[in-house]
């Protein structure tokens, strides 16, 4: 996640090792440089055995892959998975259901850490600030296994905390494990449960790099805060905002696959059902290799689409895009 | 901020709004904490009768001794355990490696290399082509199929190697000139010098071990060798789902040991993180937007 993951800062002054290299023939400078590529080697062996091997096994998307006969046995079927992805009727409820995850998440989700952010930046104590940074920072050490389970506990039918205290005040009981309407707003609250707090680590470090003075100068000519907050703190976080919102969007298609798998059950499978948990339950479960990964290869094609037009987007408005 | 002392009387209405919504936010984040808490020294009964609380009127500590005489959690928290212990290890020593030997500029192929991480998190193979190299491996079943599948986060890299860039290299010349060979001098001069770095990405790496859930379902079939998120799920989590249902789940347990389950796994880890807060908190991240 940077402005600088392709275009790295050249502010280091050149060290002395740089500069005998011009004068040394080539083969002595490699053999200096070994040990760095020793350093290298395990690493790139990871990124080449479990990043691009995956990516050359979409190749079966393409076939009808059978285990025993492997890659090169199996028969090539073109197009005809990712047809049959069109035509399904699944298709049409993958879809709307991520566009609706990502809707609510875009739009209630994404603007709370920038709000508090703000919020901590303007408490009068830094130790206030911390404390309560690091109490809204908590949640994101627990797992979604735990953040689910708890909300079972409490929203259970029979027994849930929840469920007992309405029914004490005569009121209803709330289904919200099982009725598909609930589905995404219980996903989108625990996602902001767990969240918001440590989302705001980014924004915070980057109001503490705004300069003070203009804080200052501002309020020399009597501005206020909420002035304050508009015209100089967030202007100052338009930026990160920009490049964390187009990161965002090249996540479209992942939608935190864990925590919608641990929500979902059969009763809320037409809000909860997405590509991931669909590839999960025809691939894995069912064994149908070939036609989830054409779905899975759909699903990257479209978020990495998502990314590179956002960023072109953004540096047409004039802003610094992350690739 | 102690650059804004100068205070008037339209400070105060924003004063008292950031104050009431803080106050709400903190007390959406700690009350399910308390409630987690005060139900696990609650006795069954209070639990049936009264639902939800924060402090039991009865402390009892009947999850606690039921849970620590389980034999299926105590075997699921070993193999959590030994995951999070070697892959970790794992994690830390190949990132630190090649995030170190990323940071040098003079390396030939460097761009490439760099290339091919950032591509990584902007597309991916997929969860199937990856399943079946690890079978292909013949890993399946084995916790090498978890360390090795995330032996390195692609955004912790990024990240570490921004922070090898901004060690100043008159102090690796330095030790060049005494002699130091390049792997001596990561370990007894690097290695110190960016210590927070390597506590906060221990960590970041830690907890995503210790907290795996999908990966031990999918990789591991064998069920006496699942992790603690499988068997917490099975405790916390009661559905007609087929997913991950073993013998365990027939078992009932209470709401306190149930609770008292998330206490003793979850605990440690939100007793060490705010010792590590004040790196991660600055610098360490914001290294890699602002570069």
């Amino acid at each position: 996640m940077a402005t600088t993951l392709s275009k790295r800062s050249t502010t280091l002054t050149p060290s002395a090792s740089d500069l005998p290299e011009r004068r040394r023939p080539p083969l002595a400078s490699l053999k200096r440089m070994t040990p760095f590529y020793l350093m290298i080697l395990p690493g790139l062996l990871f990124f080449l055995l479990f990043k691009y091997v995956p990516m050359l096994g979409v190749v079966i998307a393409f076939q009808n892959y059978n285990p025993f006969q492997g890659f090169q046995g199996s028969e090539w079927v073109g197009l005809q998975h990712f047809r049959e992805l069109f035509q399904e009727r699944d298709f049409l409820v993958l879809l709307r259901n991520t566009l609706w995850l990502n809707l609510l998440d875009l739009l209630l989700f994404f603007p709370i850490p920038i709000v508090l952010a703000v919020m901590l930046g303007e408490l009068r104590s830094r130790r206030m600030s911390a404390l309560i940074q690091t109490v809204m920072y908590a949640p994101h050490f627990l797992s979604w296994v735990v953040i689910v389970g708890v909300t079972f506990v409490l929203f259970s039918a029979q027994s849930g905390g929840v469920n007992q205290l309405l029914q004490a005040a005569g009121l209803p009981r709330l289904e919200v494990l099982t009725d598909p309407a609930a589905f995404r707003w219980v996903w989108l609250l625990q996602n902001i449960w767990q969240g918001s707090g440590w989302s705001a680590i980014l924004f915070l470090a980057a109001l503490a790099s705004i300069n003070p003075t203009l804080y200052e100068a501002s309020r020399i000519d009597g501005a206020g805060r909420l002035r304050q907050i508009w015209h100089i703190s967030l202007p100052g976080l338009k930026q990160l905002i920009v490049i964390l919102f187009i990161l965002r969007l090249g996540h479209f298609m992942d939608l935190g696959f864990e925590h919608i798998l641990l929500l979902q059950n059969p009763l809320n499978m037409s809000t909860s059902d997405v590509f991931d948990t669909f590839v999960y339950r025809k691939g894995i479960v069912r064994g149908d290799f070939s036609y989830t990964t054409a779905v899975g290869l759909f699903k990257s094609l479209v978020g990495l689409l998502l990314v590179v037009m956002s960023n072109k987007l953004a540096a047409r408005s004039g802003q610094e895009g992350v690739i | 901020m102690n650059s804004r002392i100068g205070q008037d009387r339209r400070d105060r209405l924003p004063d008292i709004a950031v104050y009431v919504l803080l106050i709400f936010g903190l007390a959406a984040v700690l009350l399910p904490l308390f409630y987690i808490l005060g139900t696990s020294f609650a006795p069954e009964k209070e639990y049936l009768t009264r639902g939800f609380f924060l402090l039991p009127k009865q402390w009892s500590l009947e999850g606690y001794r039921y849970l620590l005489g389980n034999p299926g959690f105590l075997s699921a928290v070993s193999h959590a355990a030994e995951i999070t212990v070697i892959g970790t290890a794992i994690n830390m020593l190949l990132t630190t490696l090649m995030a170190y030997g990323l940071s040098k500029k003079q390396l030939k192929g460097r761009s490439v290399v760099n290339g091919m991480v950032l591509f990584t998190l902007l597309f991916s193979g997929g969860t199937i082509p990856t399943y079946l190299v690890v079978k292909g491996l013949g890993l399946v079943n084995s916790y090498w199929a978890l360390w090795l599948t995330s032996a390195i986060a692609p955004f912790h890299l990024i990240v570490m190697r921004g922070f090898f860039q901004a060690v100043p290299a008159e102090l690796e010349e330095a030790a060049r000139m005494d002699g130091s060979g390049e792997w001596r001098l990561l370990w007894s001069v690097i290695v110190p010098l960016s210590l927070p770095a390597i506590a906060t990405f221990t960590l970041f790496y830690a907890v995503q071990h210790w907290n795996t859930y999908f990966a031990a379902i999918l990789y591991i079939n064998d069920s006496s060798r699942w992790p603690l998120q499988v068997f917490l799920r099975q405790m916390l989590i009661e559905d007609d789902t087929n997913v991950g249902r073993s013998l365990a789940e027939t078992v009932h347990y209470t709401p306190a040991a149930k609770m008292a389950a998330i206490v003793l796994t979850a605990l440690p880890l939100l007793a060490v993180f705010p010792f590590l807060q004040k790196y991660f908190n600055k610098g360490v991240l914001l290294g890699s937007i602002k570069g």
